[in-house]
């Protein structure tokens, strides 16, 4: 039951956080929508392995930890340089890269 | 002695290797030697094996050796391998010796300026000498080529022989390459000869996978085994060698690059018409004759196409007016009495045809030459006359050769030659008598066409004057060839004419003699000859009547309507070029040439889908990081319901 609710959970998250991501343009705002779906995915994995008795899930968890951090190192120094370059955070305005 | 065999293929093609590697860097001096040196060589070591191998004859048939393994893999093993009997001795015999007289003669011929004007104008003699070690390196190739097809064990090695025969007739004809007219005769010899040559690979290819044998020996005891007379296999497999002998002896209908190939220089015409390419053809019919006696219907076309041929030729070459066409046409008409006789099973009189026809055609060709280098390059015999006193030796050797080729009676070869043959069309039970008819005309129609050059040219007054007899290197090949031209002839004298079968005897041992139909006794072949001969001469004196400079009948003839649509059917060559150039060469050039050729069109389409693909793609790259993260999540989407199905 408990892993069952936990899973709920974690999609839940999940889901607020990719229409999050879609629907936000503040790039901020998108990144932080990308940590809750990283924290929804660890939450997955936690469940799991509480309810396996397997240590897996829990290595899991720290990885993912260690990717967030990581993440969010580079993602605000690429934050900073846009908006440094551009004036603004709205993300449609980022469109250089276009084909 | 007989194991120095393997020299004399070897030997030309020696001399071609140190020609085309260090030729530009000898001395003239020294491409003469190489390059003649080698081919009399062979022919010296052609003498010595001849003797070895006449003297053990008639016990030993035949003499075999092998160098090498060129290709062995499951289930067919070709080595490098000679094979000698009376047959391929003889080819040799002439390959050899004639082109060793060619090659002689070229080097004076050949030497100081070109025939064409294409020569190395003053100072730059470096081109001119490139060209000198050139022509003896080609030339060197060519007989090489021609004895390894005719000393080839297996079919493979024959084909390589036969295809480096006509690789040489491309690189020789089209020598002055800045002549483009001259290019498109060598490609046209190139590729007309092909299309009889992929019939003949075509053959090889049927006859391999039915009796998984290529040695000429084998195939054809095997084929006697295997195949009924007259079975369907034996019929496809010989008409696809005819194409090939049709297309490489220049017979009908793949007849139209001889004339063409006249553009390459005067001693190549006498190589190719005399010792080496359109002989191959007679050669390899004459060596599968077992093959082809399985399949009569056939053998009674290529009588047909013999026939066809030798009177079509006949007909052009009485109104062409360059010289070496006329000699052109003349050698198809004389190889289609060799076809002929081949057709009506007498192998060896198509042989011995072959034999006198070799010494009179390259006497013919290298006289011409003569009067050509003489003239300054001048082709057109209406623009000759009265060399009779001018070019004594010229005139009397090229007067011997004319003789020769129209069978001037009892003392020339080509009497004895074509008299052979007409009695086999008259007596053997494979023929009609209609051929001998056309036969009999054609007989006619050469001592008319013959005589018309020697008329036309010797005679009359002088309209260009000779620049003075040829040297030494030439005198030497021609009256060697003259003397030839008379006497070979009498290794074969007729039942009713001294009976010395010595020809046919030495032949007998590889190509079996068809019996005569009954009752054709020595009297009938006596009255068969009084009409050759009667024929023969006829030709010569309505020659004499037509052509003789103070009788214009022949242009009174010509003026007539029909006298001038048959000139002009028949000068060029009875419209088969005109035929082909509107069947196949047009529509193909009008194909290639039009801006939506097909298969570009197929490419173009590829590269229009391609750049269609690659605009939408690159419309999906938009630079809007929430399309990339939607794309990303709607395709994990897609993934996940993929695999929970």
């Amino acid at each position: 039951m408990l892993t069952t609710h936990a899973l709920v959970l974690a999609i839940m998250l999940f889901c607020l956080g990719l229409v999050g991501l879609l629907s936000r343009r503040n790039i901020l705002y998108m990144l932080l929508s990308l940590e809750i779906m990283l924290n929804a995915a660890s939450l997955a994995f936690i469940a799991g392995g509480a309810r396996w008795g397997q240590a897996d899930g829990e290595v899991m968890f720290l990885f993912i930890l260690t990717l967030a951090a990581a993440e969010v190192s580079v993602a605000l120094g690429i934050v900073l340089q846009l908006s440094y370059r551009f004036q603004t955070l709205d993300a449609d305005a980022f469109s250089e890269m276009k084909g | 002695m007989l194991r120095l065999l393997w020299l004399i293929p070897a030997l030309p093609l020696a001399g071609f290797l140190v020609l085309a590697l260090f030729g530009e860097r000898f001395s003239r001096r020294q491409v003469t030697w190489v390059g003649c040196g080698s081919v009399g060589t062979a022919a010296l070591i052609t003498a010595l094996v001849g003797a070895a191998f006449l003297r053990g004859f008639p016990d030993l048939p035949s003499y075999h050796q092998t160098l090498w393994n060129w290709i062995d893999t499951s289930g067919m093993t070709v080595g490098v391998s000679w094979y000698l009997d009376a047959l391929s001795l003889l080819m040799v015999a002439v390959v050899t010796g004639i082109g060793f007289l060619i090659h002689l003669y070229s080097v004076e011929y050949m030497s100081g300026t070109g025939e064409a004007g294409v020569s190395a104008p003053a100072g730059r003699e470096g081109e001119d000498h490139q060209g000198y070690s050139r022509f003896f390196a080609y030339m060197n190739l060519f007989v090489a080529a021609m004895l390894t097809l005719v000393l080839a064990d297996n079919l493979l090695l024959l084909y390589l022989g036969w295809e480096g025969v006509g690789l040489c007739s491309y690189l020789l004809i089209g020598f002055w390459y800045r002549e483009p007219e001259y290019g498109a005769a060598a490609q046209k010899a190139f590729i007309v000869t092909r299309i009889g040559d992929t019939a003949f690979a075509v053959g090889l290819f049927i006859l391999f996978t039915q009796l998984k044998s290529l040695s000429i020996q084998q195939v054809q005891t095997l084929a006697a085994d295997a195949w009924p007379v007259g079975s369907n296999v034996a019929i496809i497999v010989t008409v696809l060698f005819l194409a090939g002998a049709v297309g490489k002896s220049a017979q009908l209908p793949l007849q139209v690059w001889l004339p063409d190939a006249m553009a390459g220089p005067t001693p190549v015409s006498a190589l190719i018409h005399a010792a080496t390419m359109v002989t191959a053809g007679v050669y390899l019919i004459a060596r599968m004759h077992q093959l082809f006696a399985l399949a009569p219907p056939v053998l009674e076309a290529v009588a047909v196409i013999g026939l066809l041929t030798l009177l079509l030729a006949a007909c052009s070459a009485l109104v062409q007016r360059d010289i070496k066409r006329v000699l052109a046409y003349s050698t198809m008409s004389q190889i289609g009495y060799m076809f002929l006789a081949l057709g009506v099973g007498s192998w060896s009189a198509a042989l011995f045809h072959f034999l006198t026809h070799s010494c009179f055609k390259a006497l013919l060709f290298l006289a011409a030459g003569s009067v050509i280098h003489s003239l300054g390059h001048e082709q057109d015999i209406f623009r000759m006359g009265g060399l009779r006193r001018r070019l004594p030796l010229t005139f009397w050797t090229f007067l011997l050769g004319a003789a020769a080729m129209s069978g001037v009676p009892f003392i020339t070869s080509g009497f004895y030659s074509k008299d052979w043959i007409l009695w086999a069309a008259w007596s053997s039970p494979l023929s009609h008598r209609w051929i001998w008819f056309g036969a009999l005309l054609g007989t006619l129609l050469t001592g008319l066409y013959s005589f018309r050059l020697i008329f036309r040219v010797f005679f009359g007054e002088v309209r260009t004057s000779p620049s003075g007899e040829p040297g030494l290197a030439m005198r030497v090949p021609l009256v060697v060839l003259a003397f030839f031209a008379i006497t070979v002839g009498f290794l074969e004298l007729p039942r009713t004419l001294g009976d010395l079968p010595l020809f046919s005897r030495y032949l007998s041992h590889v190509l079996p003699a068809i019996e005569t139909a009954p009752g054709m006794d020595e009297s009938i072949e006596a009255r068969e000859q009084i009409a050759v001969t009667f024929s023969a001469l006829l030709g010569i004196g309505l020659a004499a009547v037509l052509f003789l400079p103070r009788a214009n009948f022949a242009d009174r003839l010509a003026g007539t309507s029909l006298g001038r649509m048959l000139v002009i059917l028949w000068q060029g060559g009875w419209g088969f070029d005109r035929m082909y150039d509107g069947l196949i060469v047009q529509p193909w050039l009008h194909l290639t040439r039009e801006s939506g050729e097909i298969i570009d069109r197929g490419y173009e389409s590829l590269a229009v889908a391609a750049e269609y693909f690659h605009v939408s793609l690159s419309r999906t790259q938009t630079g809007h990081v929430r399309w990339y993260a939607a794309t990303v999540a709607v395709g994990a989407l897609v993934l996940l319901g993929l695999f929970a199905m």
